[in-house]
């Protein structure tokens, strides 16, 4: 997996609440055997028209946007379906981070395992964020995973938290079934005892 | 294998506790999975990581296999599937289950079906157990008082390759359903009047436990149902406790524990409930009895409302709802105020693994038994597996269907997601027994109502929403 440890980009504004991962990526975009690829179809029926032409006022449409690796979005972004094609079309579009009051919980999770970064503000500082993306391209956030900060274009500083463990495998771009594999004696010790205590499972 | 036997637990904790392989200073836990379903979509990616790493499948005994997202709905399917993504796709989980010897139902089988629906069909889902799969309803197996959750494509492979998951605790969430339910209301009126209440990030970071009278008044059917939908209110899981139902409904399945292993079963099975005195870290409670029938207007599973209600306004909801609540009538093709039995439909879908078991054929049958269906309208029933398709035509409901005018498919998740050729056409509206109202949901333009089976099937009569407490009046004996 790729490290996250800072990132210094182009913020898109995507102010609408509820965004799922039907929207972020459509079905039939998910007939893949793959992983890699879904750039190009991400928010595909938000961003294209039926003939395949850009909808002009859809964000990362437009000029300031194009090359976005932040977004900062509405309440409960990535609710839905579980696929994990929506993070995969996010990274392989360049987007790393997103920046949102809530996110439903399987995406949020699919994020860390794919180097992208969830960042959970309080709204009023999520709106803080927000405000600095609709500026444009001259707004760029910074964030600093280690410090755990995110700096705006015009220099204030908002903290964030993230789980320890989680920033720990971003920060190193750690593998989590290699690290499970370190305890695979517990897990087989677990089986023995899950064999006699429960022998129908 | 358990810990904090003192403390009053409830019913997640318990779960939780008898799973728990490792857990770190800072919570972050290594949980044992029981069962691990697998369907074509969401597992090419983890068998290929497998693959490049050289890893066995660790439990191929507790991993299922079945086809369901992709696969047409209509005859000739097990000798072709000419959509050639969705074929290699189909082929590829043939091959991988053959090639790591997990348990496999193909679509030739008559057991194939939505993963959600074999897994308890077939005794795979039992009390007690953790089950997940790389989809978000995997929730529906809560009805068992089984921990399930959906999960990404990456942790598909990490289970596939270590019958664990690194999982945090979620918190505890009670949701009672006080009373019984009134006629015409079914468990579907339930879940999404719950997820009306609470919106759809109200579960977020909670495992709810459903609970209360009219619950344990549902049939299993109904709380499959009502625990599919968990998700849809954001929460990691939803749960039944067990009871006398479940074990009668678990109790000679192909794999459920048998003789002194059923009786041990049993014997533990029965300690799963919430204990007297625990703890919980939110509560909603809804009285039974004010439950309507309820339809969604809009294009989130939360914009719920009784069917005797009209269209809302955008400035009746706050923050970023109001912009939401616009695109979405909008899209819907809606005017605020607008009646909602006025709104006229141009398809209906009953199926899915919310509502496509022989419970719900049997509710929509029992609404459209010697009638027909509104001229010029589309009707579609996609059973939820091919064991339910059979006992639908044993049991006559086959031929109401078909009499009524009703499309009578292959199982199959079909229009609940649209990814096989069962679609609607931009600005075509329909009412659905699934579980998403999303833009493009079941077809890009298309426009979802979400419903229960008998208000679908009340609608396919009429061809406009309706409310199904209507037609009963009319033949008090299918009240």
């Amino acid at each position: 997996m790729d490290k996250f440890t800072t990132l210094s980009g182009i913020a898109a504004p995507m102010p609408l609440v509820n965004i799922d991962t039907d929207m972020i990526i459509p079905k039939q975009f998910l007939k893949t055997i793959k992983r890699s690829g879904l750039g190009k179809n991400l928010f595909d029926e938000m961003r294209f028209n039926q003939d395949g032409t850009e909808v002009a006022d859809f964000v990362l449409n437009k000029p300031a946007y194009r090359a976005a690796t932040i977004l900062v979005a509405g309440d409960n972004f990535g609710c839905g379906s579980s696929r994990e094609h929506a993070p995969w079309a996010l990274a392989d579009f360049g987007i790393r981070c997103v920046i949102s009051t809530s996110f439903a919980d399987i995406f949020f999770n699919n994020c860390f395992k794919n180097g992208i970064l969830p960042i959970v503000l309080p709204e009023a500082e999520r709106d803080l964020c927000m405000k600095d993306a609709e500026k444009g391209a001259n707004a760029r956030i910074e964030v600093d995973l280690e410090a755990q900060t995110l700096t705006l274009s015009d220099g204030q500083v908002i903290r964030f938290e993230i789980d320890p463990f989680r920033k720990h495998c971003l920060l190193n771009g750690l593998d989590d079934i290699g690290l499970t594999m370190e305890k695979a004696g517990a897990i087989a010790s677990f089986e023995t005892q899950l064999a006699q205590a429960r022998p129908w499972v | 294998m358990s810990s904090n036997a003192s403390k009053p637990r409830t019913l997640y904790d318990k779960i939780w506790d008898a799973h728990l392989v490792d857990e770190q200073a800072d919570g972050t836990c290594l949980l044992y999975i029981d069962r691990h379903l697998v369907h074509e979509v969401t597992s090419p990616q983890a068998f290929e990581g497998l693959r490049m790493t050289g890893r066995p499948v660790r439990a191929p005994e507790k991993t299922i296999a079945v086809p369901d997202h992709n696969v047409p709905t209509t005859e000739g399917r097990d000798k072709r599937i000419d959509n050639e993504e969705s074929r290699i796709q189909v082929e590829a989980l043939d091959k991988n289950a053959r090639d790591f010897g997990i348990n496999y139902y193909p679509v030739s089988d008559i057991r194939q079906g939505i993963v959600h629906i074999v897994g308890p069909e077939q005794g795979w889902t039992l009390p007690g157990m953790t089950v997940v799969c790389g989809d978000s309803h995997t929730a529906t197996h809560g009805a068992f008082g089984a921990l399930a959750h959906g999960i990404g494509t990456s942790e598909v492979e990490h289970v596939l390759a270590t019958q664990t998951l690194i999982q945090k605790k979620s918190k505890n969430m009670k949701v009672e359903i006080t009373g019984s339910l009134r006629p015409g209301v079914t468990a579907k009126d339930i879940t999404l009047s719950v997820i009306g209440a609470t919106g759809t990030a109200g579960g977020t970071g909670y495992v709810i436990e459903y609970c209360g009278q009219a619950i344990r008044e549902l049939s299993m059917e109904g709380r499959m149902t009502v625990c599919n939908m968990a998700i849809e209110g954001g929460a990691r899981a939803g749960l039944i406790a067990p009871d006398e139902k479940t074990f009668e409904y678990v109790r000679g399945r192909p794999h459920a524990p048998k003789g002194a292993q059923w009786d041990a079963a049993l014997n533990w099975w029965k300690t799963l409930f919430t204990d007297e005195g625990a703890h919980f870290d939110k509560v909603v409670t809804i009285r039974g009895e004010d439950i309507a029938p309820v339809v969604t207007w809009g294009t989130s599973p939360e914009d719920v409302l009784p069917i005797t209600d009209v269209v809302p306004s955008p400035e009746q909801f706050h923050g970023g709802k109001v912009e939401a609540a616009k695109r979405s009538l909008e899209y819907m093709g809606l005017q605020p105020g607008q009646r909602l039995q006025d709104i006229t439909i141009d398809t209906v879908f009953i199926g899915s693994c919310t509502n496509g078991r022989i419970e719900d054929l049997r509710a929509a049958a029992a609404i459209l038994k010697g009638k027909k269906i509104k001229d010029g309208l589309r009707a579609m029933v996609v059973p939820g597996s091919g064991l339910v398709r059979a006992q639908a035509e044993e049991e006559g409901l086959a031929q109401i269907f078909i009499d009524a005018g009703f499309e009578w498919r292959l199982a199959g998740c079909s229009m609940c997601l649209a990814m096989n050729p069962d679609q609607l056409a931009p600005g075509e509206r329909c009412v659905s027994t699934s579980n998403r109202n999303f833009e493009g949901r079941q077809g890009r333009g298309g426009r979802t109502h979400l419903a229960s089976p008998a208000m679908a099937a009340a609608a396919a009569l009429t061809g406009h929403l309706t409310d199904v407490r209507e037609l009963m009046a009319q033949e008090p004996e299918l009240a």
